[in-house]
């Protein structure tokens, strides 16, 4: 409209954001001093696509022979009995250590002790603790039981747990206000509030497990990783395109599941 | 229900003795409240913003507490109770929320039944084993605020004015000896608003239960209460019958003139 003056040339609209340009640089220059002492070099990267082809060729067909189909079967019902176990008995533990966490419903002590548990939970990945388990309990499905149990305690009850700051406290303290006792408020002020999503962490946490239940075997927790491991060490490449393509079909059958559940409970 | 008339307004007297609250320390709220609330009829309590109106009233139900005072209500310093006794208490007053407060996906019946969980222990509640007699009353109540074939609708499905209906029967639900209600109105559009003090009115006086109501809206309160007390600075700065409320005492209560002019 008018025209251009000096002075509003000078007025700047976007401030500069030296921290984050710096925060930017440093990133940048990290990256490429890791690169460096990694020794990836692009020769090495060619010979590792050469060898990756090779690999994929031996990968197909799969194997469908029946006494491979058995052993497999085998392993993967074990490691959908490990999932299953391990998210039932999980999300039943994460129900009260979740509510005990919650800072709007209990007093800070009771949630720091359930917040100190979560974090516990989560420290390690599940594969660190299904070696604990292991050399606890020996091998077997109840080591990877143990090691999801555990897992699942740190995710469902971490989220469950901000799930219940984030309702709406004006609903609850209606509850109260009719005179009900701190039990009642639970079950008819913040359940109904909470459950549709606590649901949803227990179905991703079923998807989860089924996913890790096919891991703890290669440390001797039960299940089919067991089996998939000594075939990849034995290059049984065919045999192992077989396992994936039945812990795919698992994974999907999971998802439906999931979506369904969540459906139903929203 | 009631024997007596005059013993149910005597039992359902409430008495506000010296109530005072601060949220901050040195920044008082309610300063010295002295009030004697009949046992029937409705009493309305206006005033501007932040002047302690929800204040006062959330401390009757001790929904906040009072940093001195007493709070008599059937025998009771309501002030001083705690745990059961407190639990107790509040079975008997009913609350209506200026944003209805219904949980939200609960279905109506069950948040009208919340008005029982005074009554009965966890376990039945959590299988929705309420008394049929209970059952039979929350029907009732849902024909009386028009809401009879809304009972397994879910409350979030509801308009405003309809979530308030359910918010009054949650109340009546309590059959209650004293209603609180905080600003009941102020979500609503003029025309449900009064439809809502109406149904309020109504059925409280049915059952000859006192309501003490907040409310900033002058006309509502003037409309459909027997006593007005105004509130400024908080303080009670006025106390009488609508008919004796006054231009200067408004203009004491809300501060200034010049809005009271386009009226």
């Amino acid at each position: 409209m008018s025209a251009v003056t000096s002075a509003d040339i000078t007025r700047d609209p976007f401030l500069p954001n030296w921290p984050r340009r710096f925060g930017f640089i440093g990133l940048g220059l990290y990256c490429l001093y890791a690169l460096s002492t990694l020794q990836i070099t692009w020769d090495r990267f060619v010979r590792g696509l050469d060898q990756g082809a090779k690999f994929l060729d031996r990968l197909w067909p799969p194997n469908f022979a029946p006494d491979k189909i058995a052993m497999m079967t085998e392993g993967l019902m074990e490691s959908i009995q490990i999932a299953i176990l391990a998210t039932a008995v999980g999300i039943l533990l994460s129900l009260p250590i979740g509510l005990a966490a919650a800072r709007n419903l209990v007093p800070g002590w009771l949630s720091w002790t359930s917040r100190t548990l979560i974090a516990l939970c989560r420290s390690f990945h599940p594969m660190i603790v299904a070696i604990l388990f292991v050399k606890a309990v020996g091998f077997g499905a109840l080591a990877g039981i143990l090691a999801l149990i555990i897992s699942s305690i740190g995710f469902i009850a971490k989220l469950f747990a901000e799930a219940i700051e984030e309702m709406n406290m004006k609903q609850v303290e209606a509850v109260r206000a009719t005179g009900a006792s701190w039990f009642n408020v639970l079950i008819m002020g913040v359940l109904p509030q909470v459950i549709a999503r606590f649901v949803g962490f227990g179905a991703y946490q079923l998807d989860s497990n089924l996913r890790n239940s096919t891991m703890v075997g290669i440390v001797g927790g039960g299940g089919i990783g067991a089996t998939l491991f000594t075939a990849y060490q034995r290059f049984d490449y065919d045999f192992v395109m077989t396992i994936l393509l039945a812990i795919i079909a698992i994974i999907m059958v999971s998802e439906l599941l999931s979506g369904w559940l969540r459906r139903v409970f929203q | 229900m009631s024997l007596s008339n005059s013993t149910s307004a005597d039992a359902r007297a409430l008495v506000i003795k010296n109530l005072h609250k601060e949220y901050v320390a040195g920044k008082p709220i309610l300063k010295d409240i002295n009030l004697t609330v009949d046992g029937r009829g409705i009493t309305a309590i206006i005033g501007p913003s932040g002047t302690g109106k929800s204040t006062l009233v959330r401390c009757i139900n001790r929904l906040v507490a009072p940093t001195e005072g007493e709070i008599l209500f059937q025998g009771n310093d309501l002030v001083k109770l705690s745990g059961t006794a407190l639990r107790h208490a509040r079975r008997k007053i009913g609350m209506v929320h200026q944003e209805y407060n219904l949980v939200e996906r609960l279905s109506v019946m069950e948040n009208v039944l919340s008005g029982r969980l005074g009554y009965i222990p966890a376990w039945k509640a959590f299988l929705r084993k309420f008394e049929p007699a209970d059952i039979q009353n929350a029907f009732r109540l849902l024909d009386a605020v028009g809401l009879g074939d809304f009972a397994t609708r879910r409350a979030d499905q509801l308009s405003g004015g309809q979530r308030q209906r359910v918010g009054i029967a949650r109340a009546l639900m309590q059959d209650p000896d004293l209603i609180l209600a905080d600003e009941p109105t102020s979500s609503l559009d003029p025309k449900t608003s009064v439809e809502i003090m109406e149904i309020m009115v109504r059925l409280a006086g049915e059952r000859d239960v006192p309501v003490i109501i907040n409310i900033h809206n002058v006309d509502l309160a003037k409309r459909f209460s027997n006593r007005i007390i105004g509130m400024a600075r908080g303080e009670v700065v006025f106390d009488g019958p609508p008919a004796n409320l006054k231009d200067h005492h408004l203009a004491d209560i809300y501060g200034g003139e010049s809005w009271m002019e386009t009226a």
